[in-house]
């Protein structure tokens, strides 16, 4: 064994890259449950990249056979309908891991120096797995896929000058046809797939550059042992945090396999009933929402409904609602706190995450409800809140009164 | 320390610019052969034929009823509007973002109050001008759900717009414009043809 080793060593770095990011990449050693997430996160991107690659086997990207060939999966095809569905509710919990990943960073300050690089790479994964799941929903063409694809496309509608030919740039006609349909699935399987690769590999590289962050928000770099060069704060992330991930690998198969086998349709918020119906292009469904993850968003984009400033309000819905995605990756430069973690902030930045979290559960559950004009209002108070945390951000985060970072990690 | 073979530090004058030409040079390059790609996804010339017009029978149309038709690819409603619902057009004007029809959502010949050739038959593309959904025809009176207002049109389940019978905007709702007029001729009294303005021409 140890002969091939020395073998492939002579002819690719494996043994220095094994010893660089696992058995030698020193690791804070004050981890809480929070840092599972982006292992799982990891877990659930091979998880849809396999699963993905044995759908792809039955399914046809053709308007006319798309809805059929689903439905060929989920009864015919042997143990089809576990794959499916493994595939479904692993795009639902990619989000749910990924916001626990982003919320861990906002609250011990992970996007702050120097991590600013390894927040931006991980902001562009967010937009390409938000893609990811946009051209995966409209896949199956039922109800939702159809009428959802044609209210996002039609954004593109809303940019002034260009916006008509870009938007028949992207459907490839003039309206959301079968051609829409077979490129989305290009997207979905080959393109998309590859970038998310490559930012996930720049990911982790970023992450192994600047070293964790930690739920005390304290730089462990800054105090080696002098004999050494290890961090005195720091354990090997193999095999402590390896071992330590398997626990939370575990309980995330628990609910997810709970999930897969008991309610893989989460009541309509994991898959919509309305995208059991086939498209129908004459008739949009009575009430359409998009998927829980997307709510939010899908909120502020409707908040909107007087003109003003020479734009309209449709052209401001979209604006508010591509800032409400963007506007965290200025989170590194909006932040102007001397402290990192959240156990060190004061009072004012406390009590702005806590009104930022209950606003975008409050937009997202309005955004899986009709518009009525009490929601309305609800949507456009609980937008001025959201935009409010990074907006104030730089002043509330400078007259904070913080508490003293610890030299060492609590235990 | 130099020897014959590195690349000194500062670059001469004569390097600085043979560096540019090249990156120029491969950057015309880059997009050159982007274009092929790029346009190869504007629609095909397959989907440019298809806009064919499409011919519609209304002699069965009674008053109140809507007929939908698809015209590339997009549903169009032909409404006949009964008496009652022409008298809603007048009273609804005061809510309106563009009442007049002053945007060129419409060809000229229904550019009027009805936004219709023949007043009591509307033709409209039922598409919703905000994000494209097709809004539902509610043609009751007073529903609960739109208030004591409503006199009768079309609302968008998607973002809750709302237009009138004429396919008209109200004020205060995402959408921006009126609901789009396709080009249509009558070839007769009964024979409706959609996405021409004569027979023969396109």
């Amino acid at each position: 064994m140890n002969k091939i080793i020395e073998w492939i060593d002579k002819r690719f770095p494996l043994t220095s890259n094994w010893k660089a990011h696992l058995s030698e990449y020193y690791a804070p050693k004050n981890f809480n449950f929070w840092y599972f997430f982006g292992s799982l996160a990891l877990l659930v991107l091979v998880n849809q990249i396999l699963t993905g690659i044995f759908l792809t086997m039955n399914y046809k990207p053709d308007a006319g056979m798309a809805f059929a060939s689903v439905e060929y999966i989920m009864r015919d095809v042997d143990y089809g309908w576990l794959i499916r569905y493994m595939h479904s509710t692993g795009a639902s919990m990619f989000f749910v891991v990924v916001y626990l990943h982003m919320f861990r960073g906002m609250m011990y300050g992970s996007y702050q120096k120097p991590r600013e690089l390894l927040w931006l790479v991980g902001m562009a994964i967010f937009l390409v797995l938000m893609s990811l799941a946009f051209t995966g929903y409209i896949l199956p063409w039922g109800q939702m896929s159809y009428w959802g694809a044609q209210v996002i496309v039609s954004m593109f509608g809303a940019i002034p000058a260009i916006g008509e030919s870009l938007q028949q740039w992207v459907l490839g006609d003039f309206t959301l046809s079968d051609v829409a349909l077979n490129r989305f699935f290009a997207y979905h399987v080959v393109t998309l797939p590859l970038i998310m690769l490559v930012l996930v590999f720049a990911h982790i590289l970023a992450l192994h550059e600047v070293g964790s962050n930690n739920p005390d928000g304290i730089e462990i770099k800054a105090n080696k042992n002098p004999k050494t060069g290890i961090p005195v704060d720091g354990i090997p992330f193999h095999p402590y945090y390896t071992v330590k991930d398997i626990v939370g690998v575990v309980v995330f198969l628990m609910v997810f396999c709970g999930i897969v086998f008991f309610a893989p349709e989460m009541g309509g918020y994991f898959l919509e009933y309305n995208n059991f119906i086939p498209a129908n292009t004459l008739q949009t469904p009575d009430h359409i929402a998009p998927v829980w993850y997307f709510t939010p968003y899908y909120s502020m984009l409707r908040a909107v409904t007087v003109n003003f400033l020479w734009v309209d309000a449709k052209l401001w819905g979209v604006i508010l609602m591509a800032a409400s995605v963007v506007v965290f990756a200025f989170l590194p430069w909006l932040d102007r706190s001397p402290v990192k973690s959240i156990r060190y902030k004061g009072v004012y930045f406390k009590t702005a995450l806590t009104l930022f979290v209950i606003s975008f559960f409050v937009l997202g559950w309005l955004g899986t409800k009709s518009p009525t004009p009490l929601y309305t209002l609800l949507a456009q108070i609980f937008t001025v809140i959201y935009f409010a945390f990074f907006i104030l951000m730089p002043w509330y985060s400078k007259i904070d009164k913080t508490k003293p970072e610890p030299k060492r990690v609590k235990e | 320390m130099a020897d014959s073979f590195s690349i000194p530090d500062e670059m001469s004058g004569r390097r600085k610019f043979l560096v540019a030409v090249t990156s120029v040079a491969g950057g015309i390059a880059g997009v050159a052969i982007a274009t092929p790609f790029m346009m190869s996804m504007m629609p095909s010339e397959r989907a440019k034929a298809a806009g064919a017009p499409v011919e519609v029978d209304i002699s069965k149309l009674e008053p109140g009823m809507l007929l939908m038709v698809e015209w590339r690819g997009k549903v169009v409603w032909v409404l006949n509007r009964t008496p009652e619902m022409l008298d809603t057009l007048v009273k609804v004007e005061a809510e309106l973002a563009d009442p007049n029809s002053e945007k060129p959502q419409q060809p000229e010949y229904a550019q009027n109050r009805t936004r219709s050739i023949k007043p009591e038959i509307l033709v409209t593309e039922g598409v919703c001008t905000h994000l494209g959904c097709s809004p539902v025809f509610r043609k009751e009176i007073a529903p609960a759900d739109l208030g004591p207002d409503w006199l009768g049109g079309f609302f968008c389940p998607c973002h809750g717009s709302k237009f009138d019978l004429a396919g008209r905007v109200y004020k205060s709702v995402p959408a921006p414009t009126n609901m789009v007029v396709p080009p249509h001729v009558y070839l007769s009294d009964s024979r409706l043809l959609i996405g021409a303005t004569s027979e023969g021409s396109v």
